[in-house]
């Protein structure tokens, strides 16, 4: 690590936000360096509570996370945001509004809200999303919101970061809530009705109320339901012990009869109506999750998707460059158009060096 | 490591400050520098200059494109880039004013830091090329 990355390091951990920002700057750029300085970060980690708000465009949630940074901040807890919104896939350029809509603690550096968007590169965002989290636990902040559109695979990727999910419902979804159960359902630990005072809601949450039933009753033969623990894995010792030992609390064959079932929370964000509900229902999220031993196995599949992505990122860059020294995609891409060859044969032959290699490393 | 090389994004923090309540340019700037492949923030209307600091310092901008059509550049431009000093930004945060700025006092926000002025009647091209050219190199 550069004198400047580790006069940054610790300028961020004494709580300088510049340091912060830098820091998350360079995750997002990739710049050289971060790598190390995100692994220093580590061992810093652990402390906050991480909550992933996702739904639907225009579902209200900048409103709803404002109104929760609002009352964490009133109970002294300090808050980071991380606001994601998609870039335009012609130009890379994106605009980033969720700001505007955080107008309750404008100008209380308490709160640091950071936007980000994704750059274009496959699994990239998730990456860089869990690093800011990173970035922002060892910086002290207590609660770390991600806040993201709910869209696709990229975005539920990015919400996963977060210990506890909540998906927001406009009510009058209708028809929408059978589509939310295809990915978003799975993801959510509490689900909110937001704008609850519009007409429709009530039967919102009552469409909502049947699929978590519904949901629940499947579990059960399912062994312990979607985060179910796994009680073997959770005799392996966690690396990083002494950060993270709260996480392994517990015992470890709750499941089938304790599992979590999510709650449904009716809002009005931008009166602030139904925010200390949510925030109880996020808590007790958390504390099941570190009642079941949930918390602990969430962190291991999750480090464990960590190391996958940074492999294949890095194996996909190799090869990248053994791509270029074969003369470029854009020429083998035309000998494949003229029927000379085809992916499959191109894709052998750029490989074969590397596990030619591989297995020259094996004998030694 | 060429998965360390991925894309640097230029990102701008277009702000409007004071009574003012004019964003038609705030807007037009805002989606041209998206189109541009800029990233963009928008600080929305009526802001005050320590609001605008935060989101600059968080937020890590290359470049600060401030709006100003109500006369008040004067006081409200130095608050903003002495909040950015007290945080260490001031030094390769780009400080753009754009709006209706008078000959007279341009000398003096220039003296404060302000890269350029970009008054009524300047393009977007040109603008963007300023951009281009100067956002800090980190």
């Amino acid at each position: 690590m550069t004198g400047d990355d580790e006069r940054l390091l610790e300028d961020l951990l004494e709580g300088k936000h510049r340091a912060l920002a830098r820091v998350i700057s360079k995750i997002e750029d990739r710049s050289p360096g971060y790598r190390d300085l995100v692994s220093k970060l580590y061992a810093h980690t652990g402390e906050a509570d991480v909550i992933g708000i996702t739904g639907s465009p225009g579902a209200g949630k900048s409103t709803l996370v404002d109104k929760l940074a609002e009352t964490y901040r009133e109970r002294g807890e300090t808050v980071g945001i991380i606001a994601i919104d998609p870039s335009s896939p012609f130009s890379g350029g994106a605009v980033l509004g969720d700001r505007i809509r955080m107008g309750s603690t404008i100008g209380d550096m308490d709160v640091f809200v950071r936007s980000m968007s994704a750059r274009g590169t496959l699994g990239g965002l998730s990456t860089a999303t869990a690093d800011a989290v990173k970035a922002m636990d060892a910086f002290g902040k207590d609660k770390i919101i991600i806040e993201t559109v709910g869209a696709g695979q990229n975005e539920i990727d990015i919400v996963r970061t977060a210990d506890t999910v909540a998906v927001l419902v406009p009510p009058g979804s209708g028809d929408d809530v059978q589509t939310l159960k295809a990915g978003i359902l799975e993801i959510g630990d509490v689900f909110v009705v937001n704008k609850a005072d519009r007409d429709g809601a009530d039967r919102t949450v009552q469409e909502l109320r049947d699929m978590v039933a519904m949901d629940a009753g499947d579990s059960v033969s399912m062994s312990g339901g979607h985060h179910g623990a796994d009680s073997m894995a959770m005799l392996e010792d966690h690396p990083d012990d002494e950060a993270h030992a709260d996480w392994d609390g517990g015992d470890t064959d709750a499941g089938d009869t304790d599992d979590w079932v999510p709650p449904i929370v009716e809002t009005v964000a931008t009166r602030a109506v139904g925010v200390e509900e949510f925030i109880d229902e996020l808590e007790n999220h958390q504390t099941y999750l570190v009642d079941s031993g949930t918390r602990a196995e969430m962190a291991r599949k999750r480090y464990a998707e960590e190391i996958r992505t940074l492999l294949r990122e890095d194996v996909h860059g190799l090869l990248e460059d053994e791509l270029e020294r074969a003369g470029g995609v854009d020429d083998l891409a035309e000998a494949v158009r003229n029927g000379e060859t085809d992916p499959y044969t191109i894709a052998d032959e750029l490989l074969d060096p590397v596990e030619a290699s591989l297995a020259e490393l094996e004998r030694d | 490591m060429s998965s360390e090389q991925e894309g640097e994004s230029i990102r701008c923090l277009v702000a409007k400050v004071g009574l003012d309540g004019h964003d038609r340019g705030a807007h037009v700037i805002s989606r041209a520098f998206r189109d541009a492949g800029f990233e963009v923030i928008y600080s929305g209307l009526h802001k005050a200059p320590d609001d605008i600091v935060q989101a600059a310092v968080q937020e890590d901008v290359d470049v600060l494109g401030i709006s100003i059509l109500s006369g008040a550049h004067n006081t409200l431009v130095p608050k903003i880039i002495d909040g950015l000093e007290e945080y260490d930004a001031a030094d390769d945060t780009l400080v753009l004013v754009g709006g209706v700025i008078p000959e007279e006092d341009r000398p003096e926000l220039k003296d404060e830091g302000v890269a350029a002025i970009f008054g009524p009647g300047t393009s977007i091209e040109e603008t963007i090329e300023f951009v281009r050219d100067n956002a800090p190199e980190r």
